[in-house]
């Protein structure tokens, strides 16, 4: 068991991921660079519903701002790919910055229903601001970031551009796991801990409790924009529904599917989500009947989510060795 | 522009918007009130209020009553089903963390949600008004339809009601008790669970109610669940959360502000809605007439 957990296990899911263009097949990229993107969203996710306990309803939002800021950077104004990222990432922020200041106050069920009143404007402005974002239509064409650079890499000269992006998006989600992860291990991170299991016993010594849940939402949003730009460009177009409430509520329940109690589980969850879409809206269009039907399975027999009933499951298997 | 008789439409409009609004809203509050649980599927409810009244008109034909008939047997529908709901699923979640409650209502959003699309199609559906109220007046230049002015009186006399159901009933000081101590209502040998089943029928029902009622003078749609929640959220945040004269002075301010909002913003009268919200949330976290909530 020891030895088992030794193992680097994100490294190797990293690697054994970046093989993924070499297997030829173009839908295996498609489903890997979807993947990939939606891990991201639901553990920027998972630093307000896991790490600091608080329930948000309209994360797909800040998603939303970051895919509508890069996208319109890029086509609209010709700015390059790594700033208009940036731009993306750093506006979903701003906008969080902003929406979090009143989903903060008071109880948690306020930030509940705020969170998912401030999504519907994000979306409602996405939707009807037609002279900039499209509005219904949303944006078509959004150029791909220019990776002929890589050509001069050995190995990745032959490889289309999907391929090529797929790598790109590959690496910076890697990058942004391992700042999540460095940010939920830090002390930050504990004190979120800390307010999630008990926000009086926090505040007792000293913690200003509403600071700490603005900054994790800030955070949260500033990741799900990093998530949201990337998978615009994937998309090679932006539209309203990335801010619409079922997109929050696919992004929730994928935490929720892969164990909102641990760091990789809503990542876990993202991967099996997405699987699951392209095997079944294959078969009928109302996917999010299942989708709920799948959150009121899980709150009901398995509240720790997948990863949760594989520790509960490996804890058991110990405990008849040890017996 | 600004006409007597043009800021009186407005004001009309407005009123009758806040008044549909209330008794939608005022179920939502009144759950949290008692049950502590915030009902996401309240304007699923609402929805299917509004399906099951076009359903009902359309077995009833085009007699006269069909309406009056439609408008207490939607309701009574969705009552049922909320008890059913919170019988058999809910109970079993009031003793687990909050979220858990949260999220159940809300996959019943997804469920429902769908249920409708495949029960009744995505295309939008229309009920005529009442023959009874299809008139309208003439007052000082402006068109006030009968249908209006009947939400406008039935509103306030479903807050009185509630009101005196709750206040002056020996249900209603149980019902009170429940909601400020479960624990020692129960062991005072109440039957706290049914108590708590008829309440949330009661919030279903006035959710079915205004769903039903809305029928002739909005057209259903499968995105209508949504668009009321959050619209009834920004009503209990200003009003305050569990309060019924909060509900309905939300209601109120909610229904002129989008009316007259207008004026400023045209287009976009949502956003003066919400820029009062957040300074209601701003000088009074807790709503206007809301106690803070202890957690």
């Amino acid at each position: 068991m020891a030895l088992l957990r030794r193992v680097p296990w994100a490294v190797l899911v990293f690697v054994a991921a970046a093989t993924v263009p070499w297997l030829g097949s173009r839908f295996y990229t498609f489903l890997a660079t979807d993947i990939a993107i939606l891990a991201l969203f639901a553990a920027s996710l998972n630093l307000l519903l896991g790490y600091t306990g608080l329930v948000s309803f309209g994360h797909a939002a800040y998603f939303g701002i970051g895919a509508y800021t890069c996208a319109i950077l890029m086509k609209t104004h010709g700015v390059p790919f790594v700033p208009a990222l940036l731009a993306g990432t750093v506006n979903a922020g701003a906008c969080a910055l902003v929406f979090g200041l009143f989903c903060v106050r008071s109880s948690r069920i306020y930030f509940s229903m705020l969170t998912l009143a401030f999504a519907q404007i994000v979306w409602a402005v996405c939707f009807k601001w037609n002279s900039v974002t499209g509005g219904e239509q949303g944006l078509n064409n959004v150029p791909y970031p220019g990776l002929d650079w890589m050509a001069v890499i050995p190995m990745l000269g032959d490889l289309r551009a999907g391929d090529r992006y797929y790598l790109v998006v590959l690496v910076l989600v890697g990058l942004a796991f391992a700042a999540l992860k460095r940010i939920v291990d830090s002390p930050f991170g504990r004190i979120l801990t800390a307010i999630r299991e008990n926000a009086e016993r926090a505040e007792f010594v000293g913690v200003d409790v509403r600071r700490y849940q603005l900054a994790s939402f800030v955070v949260a949003g500033a990741f799900a924009g990093f998530a949201g730009a990337l998978f615009g460009l994937f998309n090679r177009g932006v539209f309203p529904d990335f801010a619409h409430w079922s997109k929050s509520a696919e992004v929730l329940i994928m935490a929720i599917l892969g164990g909102f109690g641990s760091f990789w589980g809503p990542a876990v969850g993202a991967g099996v989500l997405v699987l699951l879409n392209q095997q079944i809206t294959s078969y009928t269009q109302y996917w999010p009947l299942i989708l709920g039907s799948i959150l009121i399975v899980l709150l009901f027999v398995f509240p720790g989510g997948i990863v949760g009933a594989l520790q509960a499951a490996v804890r058991r298997l110990k405990e008849r060795r040890d017996a | 522009m600004l006409t007597p008789s043009f800021l009186l439409a407005q004001f009309q409009s407005g009123l009758t918007a806040a008044m549909f609004l209330f008794i939608v809203a005022s179920g939502l509050s009144l759950i949290f009130g008692v049950l502590r649980v915030l009902n996401f599927a309240h304007g699923s409810f609402y929805m299917l209020g509004a399906y099951m009244a076009w359903q009902v008109t359309q077995w009833l034909g085009a007699a006269s009553v069909s309406f009056w008939i439609a408008v207490p047997v939607a309701a009574a529908t969705v009552a049922i089903l909320g008890g059913v709901i919170e019988r058999l699923l809910l109970r079993h979640l009031y003793g687990r963390e909050e979220l858990y409650q949260l999220l159940f209502t809300y996959a019943l959003v997804l469920i429902l949600g769908d249920a409708a699309r495949i029960l009744w199609g995505t295309q939008q559906l229309a009920v005529p008004r009442p023959p009874l109220l299809a008139g309208s007046f003439d007052v000082m230049g402006i068109v006030v339809p009968h249908y209006n002015l009947f939400i406008i009186v039935l509103g306030p006399l479903v807050a009185l009601g509630c009101w005196l159901l709750l206040s002056r009933t020996g249900t209603g000081r149980m019902i009170r008790a429940a909601a400020w101590d479960r624990e020692m209502l129960s062991a005072l040998g109440a039957d706290v669970g049914r108590l708590y089943t008829l309440m949330f029928m009661a919030g279903s029902f006035l959710a079915g109610l205004g769903g039903a009622l809305v029928t002739p003078v909005r057209s259903i749609t499968p995105g209508m669940d949504v668009d009321i929640i959050v619209e009834c959220f920004i009503v209990v945040v200003i009003g305050g959360l569990g309060s019924l004269w909060g509900t309905f002075l939300g209601a109120i301010i909610f229904g002129q502000v989008l009316a007259f909002g207008i004026l400023i913003l045209p287009g976009f009268s949502l956003f003066a809605v919400f820029v009062l919200m957040a300074f209601v949330l701003v000088v009074r976290p807790a709503g206007l007439l809301g106690r803070p909530v202890k957690r």
